[in-house]
This record gives C-alpha cells, sequence and structure tokens, in this order.
C-alpha cells in the first residue's frame, strides 16, 4: 500500500515517514488504532472499578480523587496484563528462566490457534469468501486429531504427526463441504459455513455422550485423554506450555503464502476474489476455486483445532473451539487477510489473552475487557475514516483496509 | 441541529453536576483505597492481618459468577466462609473456556493463594497437573476427585435427595403420572433423574399405586428427554407442555436455567401443574415462580466450600474427600413455602421417616451416576 508518488521527486526518509503519518497509510492506521482501543479500554476499567466510582460521588469537591483512583485502576489493570503478557520485572528475583518466560510461553501458547485460524478466514477473504465457519471445521479438526491421539497407539513421533494430519483432513473435510455446495449449488457460504457450525457443535455434543469416545467413568462430558505420545512436545521443559505447534503455525503461514503470492492456484484464487466474471472470462474455473480455497481454509482450521486438542488441552469438552474460530476473523481483518499480518495479529491477540488472565487474577479486572479491546482494534481498522478523523489525518484514498472486509459478501 | 447539541450539552452538565455534588467521606484512605486489592470481594481484608490469614481463591467455570446455578453457589460458599471469619480473604477468576483452566489456576498460584477451589468436574486434568507441579499448595475441586494428597474432592450424592423428591412428587400428583427432564445427558444431571425415579417407585411399591414417571427411566441410560441446554427457557416450557399434554401434573426439570421454562409453563396452566425445582431453593433464586414450587432438591455446593474454607482457616485443610449426602445435608428437599400446607402431614412425616431410612442404607439408592 504506497501512496501515490506524483512528479514530485523521491523526498528523503524522514519527509516520508512524515508523511506516512500524516496521511495514515496502514500501518499508521493500525497502530491508531490499538491506541484508541486502548484509551476506551482504560475508560471502561476506569467506570467499573469501585474506588473510582466512590471518588466520583464527591467530584465536584475533590475531582483529582476520580482522577486519581481511574488512573490507578487503569495503568495497574494495564501493567498486569503487560507483565501476564510479555514480561514480568519481579520474575527477575527467583532467577528461574522458566519463571521469566512463563508470560512469553502463554502468549505463544494463545497465538498459535489464533494464527491458524487467522490464516484460514484469510486465505478465504482472498478469494472472496467469507469463512465463518471456522468454530465447525476447528471442532471437526480437534474430533479426528483427538479421536487418532487416544484410540490410536502408535510410536513416538510418528503418533503426533498421524493426529495433527487427522486434524488437519478434519477441518478440510468440513471446509470443503462448504466449498462444493458453494461450487456445486451456489449456496453462499456464509450461510452454510454457519449452519455447519451447528452441526458440528451438537455432534460434538453427541460424541461426548458415546462410550468409545466419552473418557469413563462416564462422570462427565469429556473425552478420553490423547496419549503422551501424540502430544506436542513442549519445546521449553514441562514448566512452560510452549509447544511445537507455533512451528506448525509458522509454516502453515509461509505455505499460505507460497501459495497465494508465488502459485499459479494462488493467482487464480486473487483473480477470483478480485473479479469472479473476469476470472470466468479469462478462462479460469470460479467453482473448482472456491472447492480448493474452502478445502484449504478448513485444513488451517483444522489444525487450529489440533493444536486445542495436542497442545493447549490435553481432552476434548464441548467449548474446545473455545471461540477461536470467531477470533479468526478478527485476526484476518487486523492481518489485512495477509499470512505475515495474520502471525503477526495472532501474535497480539495472544499475548492480550495471556496477559488479560494475569490481569483478571491480580487486579479483578475482568477478563471480557480483553475482548472488548480486541473487538474496538478491529471495528477501529474496519472504518479507516474513523480513526484518521479522531487523529485528524488527511485522508488519502477512498479504498482503504475497510474495503477487504466488505469484499467478501459479493461472492 | 447546532442549538440541540447545546442544550444535550446543557442538560449532560447539569446531570454531571447534580450526580457529582455529594461531600467527601470524612475517612481519610479515600485515595488510596484504590490501592487495596480491586478484586471486589477482597476490597475489605486488611493488609495487615494476622498471621492465621487465609487466602483463598476460586477458580469458576465458564458462565460467569452470576449464573443463578454452580458457579454462583460456590461463591456463595466463599462469601459465607468470610463473614464467618474476616480473616479469610477471597478472590476468584472466571474461565471463558477450557483453554482457560490451567493458567487461571497457575495465576491463582503465582498470586500466593493458600488454598484454590476448581469449580467444576471439566477441571480434573488441569488441575491434576497443577497440584502435582505445586505439592506444597492446597487444593480442592467441586464434582471430582483427584485422589491426591493436596486435593480435597467435592462431590454430592443428590439421588438421595432427588429420592426425595419423586416421593413427594408420587403423593401429590392427582393424574398419576410426573416428568423429569435434563439439560444434557450427563452423570451430574441424571443422577437426579435417577433419584426421582427410584423415590416414584418406592411410592408405588409402598402404597400399591402405579404412579408414571414421563421423561426418564433409570434402567436405559440412554433414553430419556432432554433439553440439549442448561439456558433456553422456549425449550424447557416446549417440553413441559408436551408433557402436560401427556397428562403430567408434577414436572422435575434438571436444567438450570432452561427449567425456568417449566415455570412458566405451570404459570400458564393456573395452577394444575407445580414443579420441583433443582440444585437451589426454588423460591429463593427464581422467586417469580415461589407458588408453583412445590419443593426443590438442593445441591448444597454453598455449605460444602464454606465448610473446606473456615476449615482450613481454623488451621488444618481437610483431607480426602467429601460427598455431600442427606446425612450431611450436603443434599435434600429444600422448605415447602406456599406449599408448606398443601402437602399433607403424613407425607411430610413419611419423607422424613424415608430421609432416616436412606441415612441407615435400609432403603439403597441405585443410581450408577452415584460418586464413588
Amino acid at each position: 500500500m504506497s501512496g501515490p508518488e506524483g512528479p514530485v521527486p523521491a523526498p528523503g526518509l524522514r519527509a516520508r515517514v512524515w508523511r506516512a503519518v500524516r496521511e495514515g497509510n496502514s500501518v499508521v492506521v493500525t497502530l491508531l488504532a490499538m491506541f484508541a482501543s486502548v484509551i476506551v479500554g482504560g475508560v471502561l476499567i476506569s467506570v467499573s472499578d469501585k474506588a473510582t466510582i466512590a471518588a466520583s460521588k464527591y467530584f465536584f469537591s475533590y475531582p483529582w480523587d476520580t482522577f486519581s483512583a481511574a488512573w490507578h485502576a487503569t495503568s495497574r489493570a494495564y501493567l498486569a496484563l503487560f507483565e501476564g503478557a510479555i514480561f514480568n520485572p519481579s520474575s527477575l528475583a527467583t532467577g528461574s528462566i522458566s519463571t521469566i518466560l512463563y508470560p512469553l510461553s502463554e502468549t505463544i501458547v494463545n497465538a498459535t490457534p489464533l494464527i491458524l485460524a487467522g490464516l484460514s478466514v484469510g486465505i478465504a477473504f482472498r478469494a472472496g469468501l467469507f469463512n465463518i465457519g471456522g468454530q465447525g471445521q476447528i471442532i471437526f479438526g480437534a474430533v479426528l486429531a483427538g479421536y487418532v491421539g487416544f484410540a490410536w497407539h502408535l510410536p513416538v513421533g510418528v503418533h503426533v504427526l498421524v493426529a495433527v494430519l487427522a486434524g488437519l483432513v478434519g477441518g478440510a473435510l468440513w471446509g470443503g463441504l462448504a466449498g462444493w455446495l458453494k461450487a456445486r449449488t451456489g449456496a453462499h457460504e456464509v450461510i452454510t459455513t454457519i449452519m455447519l457450525n451447528y452441526v458440528a457443535y451438537y455432534a460434538l455434543s453427541f460424541l461426548l455422550s458415546v462410550q468409545g469416545f466419552q473418557r469413563p467413568p462416564y462422570q462427565q462430558a469429556i473425552s478420553n485423554q490423547v496419549d503422551a505420545n501424540a502430544r506436542l512436545p513442549h519445546l521449553l521443559g514441562p514448566d512452560l506450555r510452549v509447544h511445537a505447534g507455533i512451528f506448525v503455525a509458522l509454516a502453515a503461514a509461509w505455505v499460505t503464502w507460497w501459495l497465494l503470492e508465488r502459485s499459479t492456484i494462488g493467482f487464480q484464487l486473487r483473480a477470483v476474489g478480485a473479479n469472479p466474471n473476469a476470472a470466468r472470462t479469462a478462462g479460469m474455473s470460479v467453482e473448482r476455486s472456491y472447492f480448493l480455497v474452502m478445502l484449504v481454509a478448513g485444513g488451517l482450521a483444522g489444525l487450529a483445532g489440533a493444536m486445542q486438542i495436542l497442545g493447549t488441552n490435553s481432552a476434548i469438552t464441548q467449548d474446545i473451539d473455545a471461540g477461536i474460530g470467531f477470533d479468526g476473523i478478527t485476526v484476518a481483518l487486523l492481518g489485512l487477510g495477509r499470512p505475515g499480518g495474520a502471525v503477526l495479529a495472532g501474535l497480539l491477540f495472544g499475548a492480550l489473552r495471556a496477559g488479560g488472565v494475569q490481569m483478571q487474577s491480580r487486579t479483578g479486572t475482568p477478563i471480557d475487557l480483553v475482548v472488548v479491546i480486541q473487538s474496538l482494534i478491529v471495528m477501529f481498522i474496519a472504518a479507516p475514516p474513523l480513526v484518521r478523523a479522531i487523529f485528524r489525518l488527511r485522508s488519502r484514498d477512498r479504498a482503504g483496509i475497510g474495503s477487504e472486509l466488505a469484499k467478501g459478501w459479493n461472492g | 441541529m447546532k442549538n440541540s447539541v447545546r442544550v444535550m450539552a446543557l442538560l449532560g452538565v447539569v446531570a454531571l453536576a447534580a450526580a457529582g455534588c455529594g461531600s467527601k467521606p470524612s475517612s481519610s484512605g479515600t485515595s488510596s483505597s484504590a490501592a487495596a486489592p480491586a478484586s471486589s470481594a477482597a476490597s475489605s481484608a486488611p493488609a495487615s492481618s494476622a498471621a492465621a490469614a487465609l487466602n483463598a481463591c476460586m477458580v469458576l467455570d465458564v458462565g460467569g459468577v452470576d449464573d443463578r446455578s454452580f458457579n454462583e453457589s460456590a461463591w456463595k460458599g466463599m462469601t459465607d466462609a468470610k463473614a464467618a471469619n474476616s480473616a479469610i480473604s477471597i478472590s476468584y477468576v472466571s474461565s471463558s473456556s477450557q483453554n482457560d483452566y490451567t493458567p487461571n489456576l497457575n495465576a491463582e498460584v503465582a498470586k500466593g493463594c493458600n488454598t484454590t477451589i476448581a469449580v467444576g468436574g471439566l477441571m480434573t486434568d488441569a488441575l491434576k497437573a497443577v497440584a502435582t507441579a505445586n505439592p506444597t499448595k492446597q487444593f480442592a475441586i467441586i464434582d471430582s476427585a483427584t485422589g491426591q494428597p493436596n486435593v480435597y474432592g467435592i462431590q454430592f450424592n443428590t439421588a438421595q435427595g432427588a429420592f426425595l423428591g419423586g416421593y413427594l412428587a408420587a403423593a401429590i400428583t392427582k393424574t398419576g403420572k410426573v416428568a423429569t427432564f435434563g439439560g444434557l445427558n450427563i452423570p451430574p444431571v441424571t443422577i437426579y433423574m435417577d433419584g426421582f425415579w427410584e423415590g416414584v417407585q418406592y411410592y408405588n411399591k409402598v402404597k400399591g399405586k402405579s404412579v408414571q414417571v414421563l421423561g426418564w427411566n433409570e434402567k436405559d441410560q440412554k433414553a430419556g428427554t432432554f433439553a440439549n441446554s442448561f439456558t433456553d427457557q422456549g425449550k424447557g416450557r416446549q417440553v413441559s407442555q408436551a408433557f402436560i399434554q401427556q397428562g403430567a401434573d408434577v414436572i422435575f426439570p434438571v436444567a438450570g436455567g432452561t427449567g425456568l421454562g417449566a415455570g412458566a409453563a405451570a404459570a400458564a396452566s393456573g395452577g394444575k401443574v407445580s414443579v420441583l425445582w433443582v440444585d437451589t431453593d426454588g423460591c429463593i433464586s427464581a422467586p417469580q415462580y415461589c407458588p408453583y414450587f412445590v419443593s426443590s432438591v438442593v445441591k448444597n455446593i454453598a455449605k460444602a466450600v464454606t465448610t473446606y474454607v473456615t476449615g482450613a482457616a481454623s488451621g488444618s485443610y481437610p483431607t480426602g474427600s467429601y460427598i455431600g449426602t442427606l446425612a450431611n445435608d450436603g443434599t435434600g428437599l429444600a422448605p415447602f413455602h406456599d406449599w408448606a400446607s398443601k402437602v399433607p402431614a403424613s407425607v411430610q412425616s413419611e419423607l422424613d421417616q424415608i430421609k432416616q431410612q436412606i441415612i441407615s442404607g435400609a432403603i439403597p439408592i441405585t443410581s450408577p451416576s452415584q460418586p464413588k
């Protein structure tokens, strides 16, 4: 997204940076959107803080009390968020490496499935499809990966590979089904993927009551536990939860990038996404592209499901999806539908989730605040004119980042 | 347009001024009170309390602290414990999905909690791992037990309480048909339905009657009527209407908030149909339907939590595990409230006798879902 240079001779670096800031290119808008979300989040923390509410009752006699209480609550909450996600200075005193790295480990654990779900939604975006079926695809991926994980007993190394592949296949089948329906019958993917979410959710509900899937003595709606051989290996010892899944996510991001930007298939997908009619006239099969992209998108979401069951958790329950299917949409939007963007956005949201746990535990700020901040970031990004208006940036071109959002509905 | 904006702004200022005109409380510690633990319930804990102070924390399951059920009862146990002993400081974190179980438990341990209570059997795996990694810390878990020395299992044999409920329902039905439905076909739900079914069978045996149970049969654990939801009141009402059409006049919903639909159906019947509530005393948790609640089969999570926490605060952590029964008031029937005059005294005394017989073992409970 480079601006129109025009006839002006190439300006120096400083001038270019200043121009980017003044006109608001996509990176600047993204950063400003985050900044605005943090401010709004801070206001929400303050107005829900008991001390601030108490002080505001006598605001006109001692206004300073209100501000200091609000500042105190907000800074405490954000400090805990940071310390839970990146680095906690007090951990240095313990001298233990795993205590120091714990926040980063948690961030990566949370980011891994988010990156994969973001890639899934992002690649479908590029072909002009809106994949809202992440939830169902994750559930199916997790069910297959989990089943292979606890019902089969394979040697070390082989087992985890087969289980991850099973997750890929499970998601691809579920996503491919929606793509096939779209290609063959023209059924809108938004409708079919949402409906397939319900089917997957209730199929899982049924499976959790079936002997052979449910865990004896059948006291809870929880599946058998996957074998130790099928679990993704921990990278930094048993005390830290960070597991090899992050490499799966990064590899998937690279493959997605290569597929989109370097392969013939990717060119066709992007052409179909830009204008299906033109692509058809050019001799490309639009139907084949729809089927293929949903197959790949489903596979990526299925991998996210595999991370959930082989990495983060060790048994399937009803909420194995953990909202990641829908968070994938926000990750893809923040990542501008690009694989690299999905990695960065996934890490950011992973950090927010990891930090949110500490924030809730230490300051009592509800963890829902993290969801609000995430949503605000995406909302600001989806409406670049809003951010430009707030920060008084010159509007540059009409088709901003938000136009990515609307694309999916054309199909 | 501009004028209306000005008027609105003026109104806003007036409203703010009205709200902010109070005077500052005389206590000098107001501005520093923000430094107290922000967790609402812990805010009054003195920082310099005695050495015996106990920091008790709770990790809630999905649903939140105000779910009118499970999480809420568990948290009430904590607030009751604090009311009984002010040296206890309490706090909770809630989970938004199963992904949060392990990080939440770890965060509570790292925060310095002396004991952490996990609410919900689904947390068993996560708690087992965290308890192994922190052998010097104490834990408790509701609706499960891990067998570890530092984990206190809190479970409930609600089939015993539901047995009394089934007997009561069979004794007051006029149509000879009673009904029950569950939220999901999982043992913590079906154990109630088993007990209810057994209670009705027992009534038939001793009275020579043939009261029918719709919606559940203990001998066929895979069948039965389920709403597949713990929140959908509409579904609960629909299921209840179907039972009423089949002739049932006492309904026992075991489905959390979905059961409120049974209350609505009973209200619509104009008093012909009554409801036996579950988990909590219905006249307290859903007072709008109190006239239709014969009684409630309660699961006394709050009391079990309070006992554990106050026991821990007095210096010794309870060991082993706790199973809530009729004998220790962990389960049982709630008061009759509006129905106290409508339930015959003979039935009330029979219920007392049966309770004693279940406690003594003279009446065996056969539900396969009972905790061991």
